[in-house]
């Protein structure tokens, strides 16, 4: 006789077992874990900002408008973006940090993406087994050089090597910082880029070469815009380094807030550097503690912004590289 | 001149590529010994053998695909009309836009298949948009795919089924206008249907082009090829017309591996 298995009305035989299904219920929860981490460091930092809103302490203090704003200050003759906040009266001016920050950034990624993606051209598709196999470790390994050291290297090395070489007014400035920030992107953007190209199937090369394509026609036609959502991924990875860096800024940039959009020469001071430089001073609850929170939020959802325009940007590149409408 | 030259001097101009002494080297591994073959001009010559014989590479060979594996060596020589392929200071580029080649899992680029088709013509140096446009459709009709894609020549080539992305990739290669084409087991990831198609399209371009397949499938060599040369753990044991060897082949392993022995 077969033997029959009891069996429960709610229990039907066509069930996944049991630890298939705790073990995808376990998965599950990892993963909220990491997104829930996320949104909780967001609330916990606005949550120090937000009472900025309705705190009487902070109104006698600070008018919300002249954190975005020009304003005539007494003592000078235009509305100006000031960030003061020791002065007699606090100046809590957002503007020249923001502006600094995305100088130094934009300037690093100007530097940063020709180099990371033609030599990670070069070390794919170019240089000999030998060098590769030493060129794509050590720059890898410069990723892992604490930026304190890259920091002080840019502080010492760089700015007196720049102001030789470009006579720049002020030693340390927008271009020494953002020279100091591309040697912490390069790796990254080379290194996605060159797995990127390296993914690229074999197949498609030789079916170049076979219709009579010279090296560079395959690399520049065929391989790098099929690597291209990589390239792209690791543009918007390094874009993140980059903005969210704060010791090599904190230390090359000159960290005075000057408000000048087009002049690359000058000094600057960036939303990092700030909260880094300042917070350790504040009082809590303290309208300056405010205020650097708010920048933190700040820099949170412009970093958070740009992450997601990538991504569309990758998801419609793969998408023509994949369509099949 | 004799009459005897004059046979010789007509039969060389039947002669497309002549191979030479060929031995091929893939490090200490010798994958190909001692290949003397001549392909004829306007036919289609198999290359038949069991998996490994070295049939691929091989044909591979005859385009100097091979130059792009870093550990392949290939000695000996290989003539195109009589020049050889391998002597110093010919350029593979210029071999390769004579002799095309269509591989065996279809390849196209994530282009669209009017791109695809002008590739060739784009980088070889083609500015002329009408002159594009003229061979991309005189290519895919020659390659029996324009009736089917004339419509939708922007939309992606990977949206194409995969005999017709096999014979879009013929239409690419016929587009640069080679004189010998290459075919590595064309159909081998093919159904039935679309294997039929391509084998019919093998049977016109012979009309025009000399064709060198690798095939897997004895009776596809049966069915489309003038000439068969088969391979034996990297040697050519016999060649000859396609109908003889299958019929009366001369040597005993040619029998065994076309009546299914082994192989």
């Amino acid at each position: 006789m077969r033997p029959r298995r009891a069996k429960s009305k709610l229990e039907s035989s066509f069930r996944t077992p049991l630890w298939h299904r705790i073990a995808e219920r376990a998965i599950a929860v990892l993963a909220l874990a990491a997104i829930a981490a996320i949104a909780l460091i967001f609330i916990f930092i606005a949550r120090e900002a937000v009472p900025m809103l309705w705190e009487a302490e902070f109104a006698e203090e600070v008018q919300i408008r002249d954190l975005f704003f020009a304003k005539e200050w007494k003592g000078y003759d235009e509305p100006v973006f000031v960030w003061q906040p020791v002065g007699e009266p606090a100046k809590f001016n957002v503007m020249p940090l923001f502006v600094g920050s995305l100088k130094v950034t934009l300037l690093a990624m100007l530097m940063s993406i020709p180099l990371g993606v033609g030599c990670a051209m070069f070390i794919a598709l170019y240089a000999p087994r030998a060098v590769r196999e030493v060129v794509k470790p050590a720059i890898e390994l410069l990723a892992g050089i604490p930026s304190v050291v890259l920091g002080f290297f840019a502080l010492m090395v760089i700015a007196s090597w720049a102001q030789a070489t470009f006579g720049f007014h002020f030693r340390l400035n927008a271009v020494v910082a953002a020279i100091g920030l591309a040697l912490t992107i390069v790796p990254v953007i080379f290194t996605i880029s060159e797995d990127a190209i390296q993914a690229v199937p074999n197949t498609l090369t030789e079916a170049a070469l076979a219709l009579g394509a010279r090296k560079y026609q395959v690399a520049l036609r065929i391989v790098v815009p099929a690597a291209l959502p990589g390239i792209a991924a690791g543009v918007v990875l390094g874009f993140g380094r980059a903005i969210g860096e704060t010791m090599i800024v904190l230390m090359a940039s000159g960290n005075a807030a000057i408000m000048e959009l087009f002049d690359f020469t000058t000094i600057v001071r960036t939303v990092t550097a700030t909260i880094a430089a300042e917070l350790g001073e504040v009082a809590q609850g303290d309208p300056h503690w405010r205020v650097l929170f708010l920048l933190g939020v700040m820099l949170f959802a412009v970093t958070f912004v740009l992450n997601i325009l990538g991504d569309v940007i990758i998801q419609r590149l793969q998408k023509r590289l994949t369509a099949s409408s | 001149m004799s009459e005897s030259q004059k046979a010789v001097a007509e039969a060389r101009n039947d002669v497309k590529m002549e191979t030479r002494n060929v031995n091929i080297f893939y490090g200490a591994n010798q994958a190909i010994r001692d290949v003397d073959l001549d392909i004829t001009d306007r036919s289609v010559t198999a290359l038949i053998g069991p998996s490994g014989c070295g049939k691929s590479t091989y044909l591979r060979a005859l385009n100097r695909m091979n130059d792009t594996i870093h550990s392949c060596r290939v000695e000996g020589r290989i003539l195109l009309d009589g020049e050889n392929i391998y002597d110093r200071g010919v350029d593979p580029v210029e071999v390769r836009r004579r002799v095309g080649m269509v591989f065996q899992k279809s390849n196209p680029f994530p282009k669209s298949i009017f791109d695809n088709v002008a590739f060739g013509l784009r980088i070889g140096g083609e500015k002329d948009k009408d002159v594009i446009a003229q061979r991309v459709e005189e290519s895919l009709k020659g390659a029996a795919l324009w009736d089917e894609v004339k419509d939708r020549l922007q939309s992606s080539a990977l949206g194409l089924s995969g005999g017709q992305q096999q014979r879009l990739c013929i239409a690419r290669c016929l587009a640069v206008w080679p004189e010998v084409i290459l075919m590595d087991e064309p159909a081998s990831a093919l159904d039935p249907l679309a294997t039929a198609k391509i084998e019919e399209l093998i049977r016109e371009l012979r009309e025009r082009y000399t064709i060198v397949i690798v095939t897997h499938s004895m009776q596809q060599a049966a069915r489309v090829s003038d000439f068969t040369a088969f391979f034996y753990m990297g040697e050519l044991v016999e060649y000859g017309k396609t109908d003889m060897m299958f019929t009366r082949p001369t040597k005993k392993r040619t029998e065994e591996y076309i009546s299914g022995r082994f192989g």
